[in-house]
């Protein structure tokens, strides 16, 4: 008789089967952002004017920089996910460190926006576009500090000699995270800068 | 372990490229008032960028089945919440 969980010690295996525990959870993320996203649809169908008056008061140029930003950290993951699937431990460290920092920058970016608002006396509490604002945003801005976690933490194991050409499953499964959080951004950024 | 679905550098590049153009693209689209357009506009804009990440940055073109199945349900299911949402509040 063969051993029934042998399997799951091919390194091909454990990689798909790591990829598909990834993309399962990145499902649950989507129902969670998806709540938010309903509730912003219900209340722009029921108050499009409000929506309308509020959303102007975004400044649409920080949120395109920042939209610049994250799709550019996201292009520093992929180039260094390519990099270690070549064996280059060096280039993933400084791509990955790329995109940790540009993930400083979003939220650099983003504390000078809701400070503004703050100063402008907009706060969560103060109407039905900005709660839905500010929990949006909110919401992906703790997604980006648990990505530079996770970037930071592969970051560390390929300092230490972990990652290789033949293994590097905690780069892949960052990055897909990584790529979800741009992808949440890519719709909040016109849905709430641009139309409102 | 070779993993087969491996985009070029260039193509990552090109992907790159087509994602700031149409980041410029909806900004531009937005100071003109299309009326509810804009909102259609921005939306299929959107799509088209969420596409191209999931596509080439996420792998996803040259995924099994299953993974294209856990992609794709969530998405469908969210069609649902916000469909089924809108008929019970929209008819009040």
């Amino acid at each position: 008789m063969s051993d029934p969980s042998a399997d799951h010690h091919d390194p091909a295996v454990a990689f798909e089967s790591a990829k598909l525990g990834v993309w399962t959870f990145l499902a649950t993320e989507v129902l969670l952002f998806g709540a938010l996203f309903t509730a912003y649809t219900v209340f722009r169908m029921k108050y499009p004017e409000l929506f309308r008056a509020e959303h102007a008061k975004l400044d649409r140029v920080l949120g395109g920089v920042n939209t610049v930003v994250l799709i550019t950290s996201s292009f520093t993951v992929v180039l260094g996910v390519d990099a270690i699937r070549r064996g280059k431990a060096r280039l993933l460290e400084a791509c990955f460190g790329a995109t940790i920092l540009l993930a400083g920058v979003f939220l650099c970016v983003k504390y000078v926006e809701y400070a503004a608002k703050f100063r402008h006396g907009l706060y969560p509490g103060t109407n039905l576009f900005f709660s839905l604002y500010f929990m949006l945003t909110g919401l992906h801005g703790i997604h980006v500090l648990a990505g530079m976690a996770l970037l930071s933490w592969v970051v560390v194991l390929s300092r230490r000699g972990r990652l290789s050409a033949d293994y590097h499953t905690p780069a892949e499964m960052s990055g897909l995270y990584w790529h979800f959080v741009d992808l949440v951004w890519i719709y909040l950024f016109p849905l709430l800068y641009l139309v409102g | 372990m070779a993993h087969g679905n491996g985009t070029s550098r260039r193509a990552y590049a090109g992907v790159f490229a087509a994602l700031l153009l149409l980041t410029v693209v909806t900004v531009l689209v937005s100071y003109v008032d299309l009326g509810l357009w804009n909102a259609i506009v921005a939306l299929l804009i959107a799509s088209a960028k969420a596409s191209l990440v999931a596509l080439f940055f996420m792998h996803l073109k040259g995924e099994s089945r299953l993974v294209w199945g856990f992609a794709l349900v969530p998405i469908v299911f969210l069609v649902l919440i916000i469909l089924g949402t809108l008929t019970d509040t929209m008819l009040r």
